[in-house]
């Protein structure tokens, strides 16, 4: 409905290229920021006062999901109305990896971004939502870059590190940053003829691998997310290439959220700076005491979900 | 003497001005420190988000230097830049710079599935030749000051103003590969422009 009215009151996109490109600008406008999970009012409020871009809105923060079990799934819509009438920085949520009626519903709610989450369970274990078809924008995790860029072949308009969600650990979002750097540094040195066959190894689009080629970068904006619990953690991952980040369970599995989430989104913005990242370090009561990869059995492991 | 424009890059689309600047041969760099301004012969506040943009100056204390910047230099504000420069906005959350007296309604089309694109005629464009303009989460500018001119409006509502050397525009034109937006407000002051 609400999708009718827009289209009687503005022009439509003149294709879907151009709505992809209103789709990742969007992810343009939320660089260099913190994104925060949050599920309620207050948290959402906590979240925007300490500098937040974006917050996620979902019934049980990925440290919870993990310890509680049995299936996640998307978020009551009227928790995330509340949400979305308390703040006014944009507001995502969750649909689980395929359950693409979850995502129709998130798009009637008018959520800002929906992420097909491996947080949640997945849906359908061999496709992933076509995201072209949809006007709000999809972000997607991912472990490598033929992973990120079968997703932006989808439709993604921005992409995450997976990470290991609700871990409070940074090891696998630095695993897989770095791989998905190192991978595109390595097609920046293949010769053209070799493109199609990287192409094929990675189970990727050939025109995105050719983009990557040509561009060094991925064509749509690529955060990190899972793990991060520490300014340090946020400044980290972006140094190695993160261009904003995602904190789940870190801030409000913290002694105190509000310091923290305000540590985090001054060291997301002076990522480079270690002045700025001391003061932003010190005094910070105890974060979230986090697990060890080796704790966390292969089966219970998020970013294995999806493909 | 240094031309360079800066970008204020607390967050937001920052990139995409610099890629933009870059490829018109402008030197620029990225402004996060107050004394990185000192350098800077204009400055871009670009898109993000307008109430953690403005929570940041404050915090970060470039509220001060950013409006002495203003008063001597241009600047040209984009979407939650141009709700930055004005002087009034509908939400307390936002403590605007007063650089242009403009009023500012936040999210006048909705949320993002309300984000569109549409073609502009520019004023400022002697050739006439539609732009097509990137709507996003966009804000709307309106003002009573004579001080203040419209450049292209949408709907019979302002999407660019110019006051002086200012510019404030609700649209996105560092999402464009057309620079006739930047090449109107560097034109106002850079010598490579004049």
């Amino acid at each position: 409905m609400s999708e009718l009215k827009q289209t009687v009151k503005h022009p439509q996109a003149i294709s879907e290229q151009e709505d992809f490109t209103v789709k990742v600008g969007l992810a343009e406008m939320l660089k260099g920021g913190a994104i925060m999970d949050v599920t309620n009012v207050e948290q959402a409020k906590i979240a925007e006062d300490a500098g937040a871009i974006a917050v996620m809105a979902l019934e049980r923060i990925p440290s919870d999901i993990r310890r509680d079990g049995g299936v996640a799934r998307m978020s009551d819509p009227d928790m995330i109305r509340q949400i979305q009438a308390a703040v006014s920085i944009p507001v995502m949520a969750k649909c689980r990896i395929g359950h693409f009626a979850e995502a129709q519903i998130l798009q009637a709610l008018e959520v800002d971004f929906i992420d097909e989450s491996e947080v949640l369970t997945p849906a359908d274990e061999a496709n992933h939502v076509a995201k072209h078809d949809y006007k709000v924008p999809f972000v997607c995790g991912a472990t490598c870059l033929g992973e990120a860029l079968r997703r932006i072949g989808e439709g993604a308009a921005m992409m995450r590190t997976k990470g290991e969600a609700g871990s409070g650990n940074i090891v696998e979002a630095v695993r897989h940053m770095r791989t998905i750097q190192n991978e595109m540094k390595r097609l920046t040195i293949l010769g053209k003829e070799q493109l199609m066959s990287a192409a094929k190894d990675m189970g990727a689009p050939y025109d995105l691998v050719c983009y990557v080629a040509e561009h060094g970068k991925l064509p749509v904006p690529n955060f990190s997310a899972g793990g991060i619990a520490t300014p340090a953690d946020a400044a980290l991952v972006r140094q190695l290439g993160a261009e904003a980040v995602f904190v789940g369970s870190g801030i409000f599995m913290s002694e105190d959220p509000a310091a923290r989430a305000a540590a985090i989104v001054k060291a997301t913005t002076y990522f480079d700076d270690p002045e700025i990242l001391l003061q932003v370090s010190s005094g910070l009561k105890s974060g979230m005491k986090g697990l060890l990869m080796h704790d966390i059995l292969p089966e219970d492991r998020l970013a294995t979900r999806g493909w | 003497m240094s031309n360079v424009v800066g970008v204020l890059a607390l967050q937001g689309a920052v990139d995409k001005h610099l890629e933009m600047l870059r490829a018109m041969d402008v030197d620029c760099r990225r402004v996060r420190f107050a004394h990185e301004l000192d350098d800077c012969v204009a400055l871009i506040i670009p898109g993000g988000e307008s109430t953690t943009m403005s929570l940041l100056i404050q915090k970060f204390d470039l509220y001060g230097k950013l409006r002495e910047f203003a008063t001597k230099k241009p600047v040209m504000g984009v979407c939650a830049g141009a709700i930055l420069m004005a002087e009034q906005v509908d939400d307390a959350r936002v403590t605007p710079l007063n650089i242009m007296p403009i009023s500012v309604m936040r999210n006048i089309y909705g949320r993002q599935v309300s984000s569109f694109s549409t073609d502009l005629h520019l004023q400022c464009d002697a050739q006439g030749l539609a732009y097509r303009a990137h709507f996003i989460r966009a804000p709307s500018i309106e003002s009573n000051s004579e001080k203040v001119e419209v450049l292209a409006q949408y709907n019979g509502q302002a999407v660019i103003m110019r006051m002086g050397r200012h510019m404030a525009l609700t649209f996105h034109p560092e999402l464009t590969d057309d620079n006739r937006i930047h090449a109107c407000w560097l034109k106002g002051f850079h010598p490579a422009f004049k």
